[in-house]
């Protein structure tokens, strides 16, 4: 399997070598050239399977094709990836948004989980911290996102329980279960969605953010 | 006592205007301050001595040297090679990076099993002296800018690919290279990150690797950089030498023209 994937590699790119001499191989071209490469480079290792390259959604095909490209996505195809992605939120099932934001702080600060290095069965982190500042306590953030604090006391939430906070409520947890609802090609991994946090973790992470009592609030 | 207060208030305002000049800077400058000290010894010296004595020792099932190896510019030389790779060679038919250069040396004229080698884990046994080999090849270069050749047809299309490759989102967080490396001025917790869809300054990402690496005592070549990206960024395992490593390579280098190279550089 490996070697019939690596000859058509090595096939493919004579091809387009041949096709190719005085100019470059079509833009189409080189996409299924790169793909063949990954196939033939890349293989499962511990929990990382190989299918985390191979099997890619429309979402990160299409944002990647709009990188490569230098330009943002067509409008509406933006549009389209947000509203499939907002459908595919999975909103709390007992209506309850807000966990502890002690445990939620905790998840922040963790950058572990699903590497080839990491334990199948050990808990993820949520990675915020490398790319938000959130509680002024920590130092060592990172910068790859806007600034998260003071997240909810600058959105007016006083009482994440009363219905004037709702709204506010309901897009952290969406932006925190599935970032490409909201912005089709964000950095942000879709923590809720790719499975990266629990439906729990992801309740003390919307805690963290908005209960007046966390730090991130003070 | 009055006379007290006031020299009192007067040192509190000196330390506070001084801790006030000083507090955003402390975290970086500390930092700073400890490269400064790193670049005191380069335990990276051991390993390029290290890598010169693997070349002229015979070695492998065929007892040969490595001394008529040809790294890019003809057979033997390795003065100014590490600064003009990945590139495409006839031989092989292939674009090639200096690690899977120097493993295609290793099996044509030492003897050593190819497939064999590139499945050792880095650090292990044969890897660790085509590291070394990696590390003296690149040293050999130092202070030359990179200026990597884009005449071939196939180094064009590895360009491309490697291009594709840097902007392909994927894996369980979505993170492409990009995703770090996309923008100028950020960071990742305290660490800058290069932008590196363009030169990014002397020694800085493609041209400071192969590197030693402080906190964990290692010497890690270009691949094992490569590969150690990829699995923060949850990817699958990129096979050693493969072409999607070397065409990533290619283009990063690419990108770095002009760049000085102060491989072997020391980090953290």
């Amino acid at each position: 399997m490996n070697k019939s994937i690596k000859k058509w590699a090595v096939t493919a790119a004579a091809g387009l070598l041949l096709a190719g001499c005085a100019s470059l191989p079509s833009s189409a071209e080189l996409d299924s050239l790169t793909q063949t490469i990954v196939k033939a480079s890349f293989r499962t290792e511990g929990q990382a399977l190989v299918e985390r390259v191979t099997a890619v959604d429309d979402t990160n095909r299409l944002c990647s094709q709009a990188d490569v490209a230098g330009k943002p996505l067509d409008e509406k195809v933006a549009k389209a990836i947000e509203e499939s992605n907002f459908k595919a939120i999975k909103w709390p099932a007992d209506g309850k948004f807000l966990g502890d934001w002690k445990q939620g702080e905790a998840i922040a600060q963790s950058g572990r989980g699903l590497t080839w290095t990491d334990p199948a069965k050990s808990a993820n982190g949520g990675n915020c911290y490398n790319c938000h500042k959130m509680a002024p306590q920590e130092i060592s953030f990172g910068t790859l996102g806007p600034s998260l604090y003071q997240y909810g006391k600058l959105r007016g939430v006083s009482d994440p329980n009363s219905p004037a906070s709702k709204p506010i409520v309901e897009y952290t947890w969406g932006k925190i279960w599935n970032s490409k609802a909201y912005n089709a090609c964000s950095n942000m991994p879709r923590a809720g969605h790719a499975g990266i946090l629990t439906e729990d973790q992801v309740r003390h992470i919307v805690a963290l953010l908005l209960d007046p009592n966390s730090p991130v609030n003070k | 006592m009055y006379k007290k207060t006031l020299w009192g208030a007067a040192a509190c305002a000196l330390l506070l205007a001084s801790a006030a000049a000083q507090q955003p800077k402390t975290a970086s400058q500390g930092i700073d301050e400890y490269r400064a000290m790193l670049q005191d010894g380069n335990p990276a010296d051991l390993f390029e001595a290290k890598g010169e004595g693997l070349w002229k020792q015979k070695r492998g099932p065929k007892n040969a040297t490595l001394e008529q190896c040809d790294l890019g510019k003809g057979p033997g030389v390795f003065k100014g090679v590490f600064v003009e790779l990945p590139r495409y060679f006839p031989d092989t038919k292939r674009v090639q990076d200096l690690e899977s250069r120097l493993l295609t040396c290793m099996s044509t004229l030492q003897g050593f099993d190819e497939a064999e080698l590139a499945k050792t884990a880095f650090g292990r046994g044969e890897q660790n002296n085509l590291t070394a080999l990696a590390t003296w090849i690149a040293a050999e270069s130092k202070g030359m800018k990179f200026n990597l050749s884009q005449s071939h047809a196939q180094e064009k299309v590895f360009y491309e690919v490697g291009k594709r490759l840097f902007f392909q989102r994927a894996g369980s967080h979505d993170f492409s290279c990009a995703s770090c490396h996309g923008e100028e001025g950020k960071r990742i917790r305290l660490q800058d990150l290069p932008r590196l869809t363009q030169n990014p300054g002397d020694g800085v990402g493609f041209a400071a690797w192969p590197a030693y690496r402080v906190s964990n005592g290692q010497m890690w070549g270009m691949q094992q950089r490569l590969n150690d990206c990829y699995r923060q960024q949850r990817f699958p395992y990129p096979g050693f030498a493969s072409d999607a490593t070397i065409a990533l390579g290619l283009y990063l280098g690419v990108n770095s023209k002009g760049a000085v190279s102060i491989a072997p550089a020391i980090k953290r």
